[in-house]
């Protein structure tokens, strides 16, 4: 069986692709999709902790997290919906009519 | 479940059973718009009364997830009263900029449950809870005014920023669940007292959470996403938020630190330092160069955010720690009174389409309207910190903890920041009472009711300043 501290390891690693992703790509669909991997990147540290503590409730917390998600999902995607209809565009660049 | 859980919770299972009544009623009052603000109001007011009533008391519920303390009830208490006011400044601006729609206050409502929520979590788990709870409402309010483009890029840059932080709280969480074995406070500082804690990625952890809520509290360099947001998002939604989300990332930041990681005060302080540094100085410096009322109010707000943080840093100095707790609760009530009279200001002279939000319209402001322009000068005055207003003893409380604490330089920076500001805080003035103009005001009366009630409080708060931060310093006793 692979030691928990891979799976730490691994989860540290998607958290800073993650983190990248939301610095460096420029579509607000992609960004979205880089913070759900910084969010599922915490997921897999729970769930490791977990092992290593032998307490269940860094297991539950995953579910908060998930549900956190969905909801965030929503709000996020008609968000970017409502202005790709209004400017047939979802660059992340192209929204600086706010400036000063 | 036992009374005692219910009793903690109170407040918010009240706000948030009474703001799905109002997503019902609001359906079938199509004509009388006036209707769902008021029940707001009232919920608001039943969360306010249930508040003030639990405050001495102390109601830990969920075996220790959230507790009700006079921390919580303090806060609970601005928070209603930031409610309040929110709906007085949204009534009339949102019927004017044709935004007149109920779930406006539902969402207000869902989000002040979050910012309660955040005030009596005990566990990190409930923080992340009601940090979320608290900001996908808000998201969905800086972008009320669609399809307005201003509007719609404040909300999604604020959404994607906003579950930008929210990943890093996350994730700072399950390191210190990984470095404890536990999210409860208590049992984090008990892990980290016998030393059965893994302590560097204890300290990683705290730093992540630090950035998450960095960006929340709008702290540099967490903060570039601040004056876009408060300059789109409808007025009304901008002082609201400014308040709310404020308070509550440092109601959650001061509880962590000072119920959780007071051992760690060490590694974590210099961080802490520089960043209420940095914040000070860039906040009231780019501030200058602004020429749209808007986003100055939103620099001086990452300013204050500024000097707030600076009470952080007496976290782990079990002597001052009180003290800096107890003058970050009332910086926080001063800035909220001043703060919502600003902005009250500032939507009186709002046109549509974002006319009427520059400096110059201000111009001649003192002559047409002598009432509402002394108004003007109160708040800046107070956010500058010139006596007697609730800024002056705001920062007086603050700078004195800090020299208690020892930080000497950071208070000077405090203070040297506080002159830079006066610059363009008196600009306003300097515009409002020396150029002529012919500025066009629009004040119902529920928009003179807050301007009024909150200048006089500036003022006459700050005279019974002491029994108020004795008041203060009284809810922050039972966290240490």
């Amino acid at each position: 069986m692979l030691p928990v501290s891979y799976y730490v390891g691994l989860s540290a690693v998607l958290f800073a692709i993650g983190a990248l992703g939301v610095l460096i790509r420029r579509n607000a669909i992609i960004i979205f999709m880089s913070i759900e991997l910084m969010l599922n990147a915490a997921n897999l540290a729970f769930v490791a902790f977990a092992r290593v503590h032998e307490a269940l409730s860094g297991q539950i917390f995953v579910f908060f997290v998930i549900t956190v998600a969905a909801a965030e999902v929503a709000v996020g995607l008609a968000l970017i919906v409502a202005i790709f209809r209004n400017k047939q565009s979802i660059d992340v660049d192209q929204m600086s009519s706010l400036k000063g | 479940m036992t009374s005692t859980d219910l009793l903690s919770i109170l407040p918010i299972t009240v706000l948030v059973a009474w703001a799905c009544v109002l997503l019902l009623v609001d359906v079938f009052t199509k004509k009388n718009k006036w209707l769902t603000p008021l029940l707001a109001a009232v919920g608001l007011c039943a969360a306010l009364g249930i508040s003030i009533a639990q405050s001495g008391n102390i109601y830990a519920g969920f075996k220790g997830m959230v507790v009700v303390d006079g921390f919580t009830a303090y806060l609970n208490i601005l928070f209603a009263a930031s409610g309040l006011a929110g709906i007085a400044l949204a009534f009339d601006y949102n019927k004017r900029m044709g935004l007149d729609r109920g779930e406006y206050y539902v969402l207000l409502l869902f989000s002040i449950s979050g910012m309660m929520l955040m005030a009596a979590a005990t566990d990190l788990i409930v923080v992340f809870l009601a940090l979320e709870l608290l900001s996908i409402p808000l998201y969905v309010l800086a972008g009320f005014a669609r399809p307005n483009p201003d509007s719609e890029e404040a909300a999604l840059k604020y959404f994607l920023l906003g579950a930008f932080a929210g990943g890093f709280v996350v994730y700072g969480v399950a390191l210190a669940f990984g470095a404890t074995g536990s999210t409860s406070l208590g049992a984090i500082l008990a892990a980290v007292n016998t030393g059965s804690a893994d302590l560097t990625l204890l300290v990683i952890g705290a730093g992540l959470i630090i950035v998450g809520f960095g960006f929340k509290v709008a702290v540099v360099p967490f903060q570039m996403w601040t004056p876009d947001v408060y300059h789109g998002a409808p007025s009304a939604v901008t002082a609201f938020m400014a308040v709310g989300a404020k308070a509550a990332g440092f109601a959650a930041l001061l509880r962590v630190f000072v119920a959780a990681l007071p051992t760690l005060y060490q590694e974590i302080v210099p961080i802490m330092w520089v960043l209420a540094a940095l914040t000070m100085i860039v906040g009231n410096i780019v501030a200058i160069a602004q020429s749209n009322i808007k986003r100055l109010l939103a620099y001086s707000s990452i300013a204050h955010a500024g000097y707030i943080f600076m009470s952080l840093v007496t976290f782990g100095q079990a002597e001052v720690a009180p003290d800096g707790v107890a003058a970050a609760l009332f910086y926080l009530l001063a800035y909220a009174v001043t703060n919502f009279g600003a902005w009250g200001v500032v939507i009186a002279l709002e046109k549509a389409e974002g006319k009427g939000l520059e400096l110059d319209d201000y111009a001649g402001l003192g002559r047409k309207y002598p009432a509402l322009a002394a108004a003007m000068a109160v708040f800046m005055l107070s956010f500058t910190g010139v006596p007697p207003t609730l800024g002056f003893v705001g920062k007086f409380f603050l700078f004195r903890t800090v020299l208690e604490a020892g930080f000497v330089g950071l208070a000077l920076i405090g203070v040297l920041t506080s002159l830079i500001s006066a610059y363009y805080y008196l600009r306003v003035l300097v515009v409002m009472y020396m150029r002529d103009g012919q500025p066009d005001v629009s004040r119902p009366v529920l928009l003179r009711l807050t301007t009024g009630l909150t200048a006089v409080g500036t003022v006459v708060l700050s005279i019974v300043s002491v029994p108020l931060f004795r008041w203060a310093s009284q809810a922050v006793l039972r966290l240490f």
